[in-house]
């Protein structure tokens, strides 16, 4: 099975393959594009499938890898290449199978939407960079593949480009990734600087391997940090970008502008979660602190000190999972309660990843990928099914007309919350809460992220009872406020009765809900299948695992917040329906102030308008007015010196020189006239002529040579 | 046929094709495009000669290639406001009607 391996370039590829064909399509060929960028999709899948496979069969501590030479530099050869390892396989998995469910939904979502083209092919783009990420053994590959991967959310946040606000919003992602990036690429610099090489895994020579990571350890920089360490702060810098982490969440709301399955597929489940898979890929790097001091001491000395690296990747996560419930709480956008309830979870998996390695905060980004990609499509047939309406307010009571949507929409609810037992949310987010209670250095992050768990229960709890219980407050058609243009369906449905979406949307909802529901199931402490799975060890079946000192306290904890919260919610939004869209909101009315503050995210954005956007506009108001003025005045200056002179030669030239040389002017006009007559004005002529006298040239040069 | 050979070819098609795009288009901007071609063409010869050549090991191919890069960037950007002032003026990147430099 050796050649899936060799052939593991094939899954990025399809994809990429897909869009570039589906770019050269028709804008009519609807269909054509649709079935390349899914069969390409389905095809990926299978041989992700095999990968996994393979990764499952043949266990090794190594990952398999094919590295390929690039291009010669100097005396450096550059190094390319990809790997297979537990973590690719786990990621390959879940970007082809949401990612096809995504693709399914969306023929649906976006069936009456002109540029339907389009749309799959920047879809299908997004896939194939995205598995690049995945499959990436190089920093450098998985670097271009990561920037494909913001072009393509631009691209897709700014679909509708015609609204002003998915203009803006595409912008804002775009740029404010970049801010992150540019520390990934500092990082990434100094590591090749560092190490020699940018590959993860070489036969010994790679950047995460022993010789590289001791070299890095040994090295220290600024503030006593290890080179290690430094890098990874980079790095990381990187990954919040991308992973809407505090205080680069700010593009992650507002990239709710796109389509809902592009907010599902790239905004919720996979793209997101890039940068903490990234941490994970480097988290040899992040790590290597520890490792260090560990090897200088007698082995019954061994004092697990994290590295500064991941106690910054903690602090964030932790402040990232408690903002982004908290404005969650405070939301009227079905999809931006949802957009700031990735933020925070995105909270978690740094925080997860930071306090229990690898295989804890990787648990969470794949449950999460599945109930959070169920939440946005159900929330898009919501949308769709309420003519383009996205205000929670004036929805209400859509279990009655949308019990298919309902149902799953609850499942998705209730693992987001963290139910206890039956529901993956729980146990991944319990198994992050462990691993924060037995964290060495503070327990701090353990209470940001169980009252983070709280608000969760409760901000879901409020979302549910507004939309899908109380009575119905859509307004009659021709008052929606059409947030996605999705018109045609007001004049297909007729005014203000909701409906259910058709079975391609809702099939892949129940496909999602099922494994949101079940895949809690690989990560218990009784049986932590995927724990074992992604260090590469045998899993053992044992209720052993739940007398682990802390389990236990932390389950029931963790519980009890689940149910206070859910508690909450409906003490306050179930208990006193929702009687019209203008009445306000049972927690605004006990701390307005308060309310307001999180309704606006801690007005966030207006922090960042009045100090570093005003910065820079002062800043170029300050060069405009420095090109306009100064250095456009001693042009000024010159040029007056120079008319001057010019208006002295001019005196001379009229009344002494011509003259005197008028006759002779004739004579050269005469031949000027004549020559003239080769100026034809036709740029094109001239080439022409050119031309000719290069083939001229080259008989000439062809028959000296002969001679 | 020997590498060398194969890219020489390629390089003087690119070329050619370049050339007659130049002489054929009424499109300012479309012509601007066979330049660039026919600059892409220089650019491969540059490589391929330094790459088949007697020191493949010193960088002055791509160096070169490099420099020819840049300065073919410079061009396009000078050519293109060249057109957008020309298109202003005339209003129109038909370069048959911008005949009024005819002698």
């Amino acid at each position: 099975m050796i050649w899936i391996v060799q052939n593991l370039w094939l899954i990025p590829a399809l994809p990429i393959l897909a869009a570039g064909i589906a770019a050269l399509l028709k804008q009519r060929s609807r269909i054509a594009a649709a079935s390349l960028a899914i069969g390409s999709m389905a095809f990926s899948f299978l041989l992700s499938l095999c990968a996994f496979a393979h990764v499952l069969l043949h266990p090794s501590a190594e990952p398999l890898v094919r590295n390929i030479p690039w291009f010669q530099f100097g005396n450096e050869w550059l190094k390319i290449g990809w790997m297979l390892d537990p973590l690719t396989a786990v990621m390959l998995v879940m970007v082809t199978f949401v990612g096809l469910l995504i693709f399914i939904y969306s023929t649906g979502y976006m069936e009456h939407d002109e540029n339907f083209t389009r749309f799959f092919c920047f879809l299908a783009l997004f896939a194939g960079a995205m598995l690049g990420v995945v499959i990436a053994n190089s920093l450098l590959l998985l670097f271009m593949c990561w920037e494909i991967v913001g072009l393509t959310s631009y691209l897709l946040i700014g679909f509708w480009y015609f609204t002003p606000s998915a203009a803006a919003a595409a912008k804002k992602a775009f740029i404010t990734t970049r801010i992150g990036d540019l520390g990934f690429l500092i990082g990434m610099v100094w590591l090749y600087a560092q190490s020699h090489t940018l590959l993860f895994y070489d036969a010994g020579a790679g950047c995460l391997e022993g010789r590289s990571l001791f070299h890095l350890v040994a090295t220290t920089t600024v503030l006593g940090l290890t080179s290690a360490s430094a890098i990874g702060i980079l790095i990381f810098c990187g990954a919040a970008g991308k992973s809407g982490q505090v205080p680069l969440h700010v593009w992650l709301p507002d990239a709710m502008e796109g389509p809902t399955p592009v907010s599902a597929l790239i905004h919720a489940a996979t793209m997101v979660a890039a940068g903490v898979f990234l941490i994970a890929r480097i988290f040899p790097l992040m790590y290597a602190y520890t490792v260090v001091k560990a090897t200088n001491e007698p082995l019954s000395m061994l004092v697990i000190v994290p590295s500064p690296a991941l106690h910054v990747v903690v602090w964030v996560g932790a402040i990232t999972a408690l903002f982004g419930a908290t404005i969650a709480v405070a939301q009227y956008d079905i999809k931006r309660i949802l957009a700031y309830s990735t933020v925070s979870q995105l909270g978690y998996m740094m925080m997860g990843l930071g306090v229990g390695g690898v295989s804890v905060g990787m648990f969470h980004l794949i449950t999460h990928a599945f109930f959070k990609a169920l939440l946005f499509l159900g929330a898009g047939s919501v949308i769709h099914g309420c003519a383009g309406e996205q205000d929670i307010r004036r929805m209400g009571g859509l279990r009655k007309y949308m019990p298919v949507t309902f149902a799953v929409y609850a499942i998705g609810m209730l693992a987001l919350c963290g139910f206890p037992f039956f529901f993956s949310g729980f146990w991944s987010k319990d198994a992050i809460l462990h691993a924060a209670h037995n964290w060495s250095v503070s327990q701090l992050p353990f209470y940001m992220g169980a009252l983070g768990a709280l608000l969760t229960a409760f901000y879901m709890t409020r979302q549910v009872c507004y939309v899908f219980f109380g009575s119905l407050r859509l307004p009659a058609a021709g008052h929606v406020a059409h947030s996605e243009p999705h018109s045609e369906d007001t004049d297909h449905h007729g005014a203000g009765t909701p409906h259910e979406s058709p079975a391609v949307m809702t099939v892949p909802l129940m496909i999602l809900a099922a494994f949101a529901i079940l895949l809690g199931f690989f990560g218990t402490p009784a049986w932590p299948w995927f724990q074992s799975f992604l260090e590469g060890t045998q899993p053992a079946f044992s209720f052993a695992g739940f007398s682990e000192p802390g389990i236990i306290p932390v389950m029931l904890s963790s519980s009890l917040i689940v149910f206070l919260g859910l508690g909450l919610g409906w003490w306050f939004y179930y208990r006193q329906p929702i009687a019209t869209a203008d009445s306000p909101d049972a927690v605004g009315r006990l701390a307005p102030g308060a309310f307001s503050v999180l309704g606006h995210a801690y007005y966030i954005d207006a922090l960042y308008g009045a100090t570093l956007i005003r910065i820079n506009t002062i800043w170029s108001r300050l060069c405009d007015w420095f090109d306009r003025f100064i250095w456009n005045g001693a042009v000024q200056t010159v040029s007056y010196l120079v008319l001057g002179v010019a208006w002295t030669d001019n005196f001379v030239d009229n009344y002494v020189v011509n003259t005197t040389f008028d006759g002779g002017c004739h004579t050269v006009s005469f031949g000027g006239r004549v020559l003239a007559l080769l100026q034809g004005g036709r740029v094109q002529g001239y080439l022409r002529m050119i031309g000719v006298a290069l083939i001229g040239l080259v008989i000439f040069l062809l028959w000296g040579a002969k001679a | 046929m020997s590498p060398l050979q194969g890219y020489l070819t390629l390089s003087a098609l690119l070329f050619s094709i370049g050339l007659a795009g130049a002489l054929t288009r009424r499109n300012a901007i479309l012509v601007l495009i066979g330049i660039e071609l026919m600059l892409n063409a220089a650019n491969l010869n540059f490589i391929a000669f330094w790459r088949f050549g007697p020191h493949p090991a010193a960088l002055t191919g791509i160096m070169f290639a490099i420099f020819s890069i840049s300065v073919a960037a410079a061009e396009a950007a000078v050519g293109l406001a060249i057109i957008l002032a020309a298109y202003r003026h005339s209003r129109t990147t038909d370069l048959d009607k911008m005949n009024s430099l005819k002698g």
